[in-house]
């Protein structure tokens, strides 16, 4: 018999984070097409009371805890015994959990501690002949898999933002705490804090409701022979203020800031997306003077709507992935459309 | 600064302008032709190479090893790019370098192999690697080769490492929505994955080369056979994705009806 164990950490205030709740999700409903399976949860915090008691009324049976000063902060060697002593208090067969950047780093060590195995990114969990069943990407979002294991205890991380949250109500969780022992040693390590560009600075936004990709085009040479960067600066950041649009960029734009040349200055790796960046989920996005092939497309492998703005109307870019391609010159649209979009900020 | 024994692990993936299209073998899913498919060291691998390299420089007496798993003749042919850019000694397993072999088997091989590295001082080690790799992606291989060499001080997506004066780490990780979680760690033993971080590709220096190939090709001689049973996954299809999008170009718009279009789009 299955039992299937949520495992996911509180947040700083207490609450759970909507990818807990799409991991929730995605073990009710594996929970559901497993014959006599059990559905338990755990939570790791500094304290989980409140955030059990917000999904109290899911199906789950059980809840499990591992609380304390030392486990509210996102540190490998504590987590790792903490979710380590709640699977065993468990007698987890299936781990779901968030992939997080919290749980991505330590519940694959816990896999190997306990003779388990793990499977991350992960897009959809169903069942075959009463199996579970994953699905994740390979080769960088480029061929999708379906596979099987016959190991337990299997590790899943749910990639945030491939499943919908679950709406479970609150009410009252009985949580039964479970000890973690902590080494001295697991203290080596001291979390100081987390470093972020200023609010206004920031281009990065995974809830924004649209993509904004800048490629290399930018920084090029335009029609009258001359570079125009600070244009091409002031134009993106006007449209991602104005439309909160989030930042990604092409891997050569980022690597030309990389090498130490005055362009896009706000521009970093992490706004970097592709082959070997990230592959952001929106609902929306707009790639503008882009070029390139399948190695670059796979940075919006997860995006809903698509258009493009681009001189050639051959991008490999656009041509088939995108929904729309504008043949134009993306200073003059972008410029055009920061007016329109300034004019009535509301209806954004 | 102390001095570091630094081990990267990297693995070979396609060269990623190469078309990939998976096919089933007797031992599972692979990729057509993989063995003619031009390869690269893991983009990611790199970046812990490269900052290993430029750890090792700035710390005297440090060492850096490079610990691949690929076929044979694949490692070779990608040493002879990679051994430019940054002193290293070889450390090379031959087996499969497929994104579809399974994590917990490399891992395993890649733990041993560290093991038998002669002279290495676990009290000087840092473990890097990519946080994820362009083949299976998945970034749990490290976490899984700390655990066997006993290493619980780990970190992922690392983006920068500072070494203080007084032994102990900074690490700069990302987490998500664009921030980073900065972390002091007493000091090594201590394990990196690493993103991108902050350094550019080191520029071909032939000497550089020359002196690494000296080593690689003996060590590429004594590579041991590594087979990767890859016992209880089973893959029920591997596919690509199909959706091919009928796009609407549109040529004939001035700048801007195309912005008005796209402003409506938006507010949609």
């Amino acid at each position: 018999m299955e039992t299937i164990l949520l495992l996911a950490h509180v947040e700083a205030d207490g609450s759970l984070a909507k990818s807990a709740r799409e991991a929730l999700r995605a073990a009710r409903a594996l929970n559901k097409t497993i014959a006599a399976s059990n559905l338990f949860v755990a939570l790791v915090g500094q304290s989980v009371q409140a955030a059990a008691d917000s999904i109290a009324a899911c199906p789950a049976t059980k809840y499990f805890g591992a609380v304390g000063a030392e486990l509210g902060h996102s540190r490998y060697a504590t987590d790792a015994a903490a979710a380590q002593a709640l699977c065993k208090a468990a007698q987890a067969t299936i781990i779901v959990a968030p992939a997080t950047s919290r749980w991505n780093r330590v519940l694959p060590g816990v896999a190997q501690r306990l003779g388990g195995r793990v499977d991350s990114h992960l897009t959809g969990i169903g069942a075959a002949a009463g199996k579970p069943t994953v699905s994740r990407w390979y080769y960088r979002q480029r061929m999708e898999a379906t596979l099987t294991r016959m190991q337990r205890p299997w590790f899943m991380l749910i990639d945030p933002g491939s499943q919908t949250a679950c709406d479970c109500g609150a009410g009252a969780a009985a949580v039964e705490l479970v000890p973690v022992n902590l080494a001295e040693a697991s203290r080596r390590t001291t979390v100081i804090g987390i470093r972020q560009p200023k609010a206004d600075a920031q281009t990065i936004r995974p809830d924004a409701h649209l993509l904004f990709v800048a490629g290399a085009g930018w920084t090029k040479k335009q029609a009258d022979g001359q570079t125009h960067v600070p244009e091409a600066e002031k134009l993106i950041l006007d449209f991602l203020k104005v439309t909160r649009a989030s930042l990604g960029s092409s891997k050569s734009l980022v690597d030309l800031g990389g090498e130490g040349q005055a362009v896009l200055p706000f521009l970093s790796h992490l706004n970097q997306i592709g082959q070997t960046g990230a592959t952001p989920r929106h609902p929306k996005g707009l790639s503008t003077c882009c070029h390139g092939e399948e190695p670059h497309t796979v940075g919006w492998r997860f995006i809903g709507q698509r258009r493009a703005i681009s001189l050639d109307p051959n991008c490999g870019w656009a041509r088939g992935k995108a929904d729309v391609l504008y043949v134009a010159d993306a200073f003059a649209v972008i410029s055009k459309a920061n007016e329109l979009l300034a004019a009535n900020p509301s209806e954004i | 600064m102390n001095a570091f024994h630094i081990i990267v692990c990297g693995g070979l993936v396609p060269d990623p302008l190469q078309t990939l299209e998976p096919v089933t073998a007797t031992t599972g899913p692979t990729l057509r032709n993989e063995m003619l498919l031009p390869a690269i060291l893991d983009p990611w691998a790199s970046h812990a190479l490269y900052e290993a390299g430029h750890l090792a420089r700035n710390a005297p007496g440090s060492k850096v090893w490079l610990v691949s798993l690929g076929p044979k003749a694949k490692l070779q042919q990608v040493m002879m790019t990679v051994a430019q850019k940054v002193p290293f000694e070889l450390v090379a397993l031959d087996g499969p370098a497929s994104g579809f072999t399974e994590a917990a088997d490399v891992a395993a091989a890649l733990a041993e192999s560290i093991q038998t590295i002669p002279g290495l001082d676990k009290s000087k080690l840092l473990l890097f690697g990519g946080w994820e790799s362009a083949s299976r992606g998945a970034g749990v291989t490290m976490q899984m080769v700390g655990e066997r060499l006993d290493i619980t001080d780990q970190f992922q997506g690392v983006d920068q490492l500072i070494v203080n004066a007084d032994g102990s780490l900074e690490i700069l990780e990302r987490i998500e929505g664009g921030k980073h979680q900065v972390s002091k760690c007493a000091g090594p033993p201590a394990l990196l994955g690493w993103a991108t971080g902050n350094l550019p590709e080191p520029k071909n220096n032939p000497q550089t080369g020359m002196t690494n190939m000296r080593a690689l090709m003996p060590a590429l001689q004594k590579a041991r056979l590594t087979k990767l049973a890859g016992e209880g996954l089973l893959f029920m299809g591997v596919t690509l994705p199909k959706e091919l999008r009928a796009t609407r170009i549109v040529k004939d718009k001035s700048p801007a009806e195309i912005a008005e279009e796209i402003a409506q789009w938006i507010k949609k």
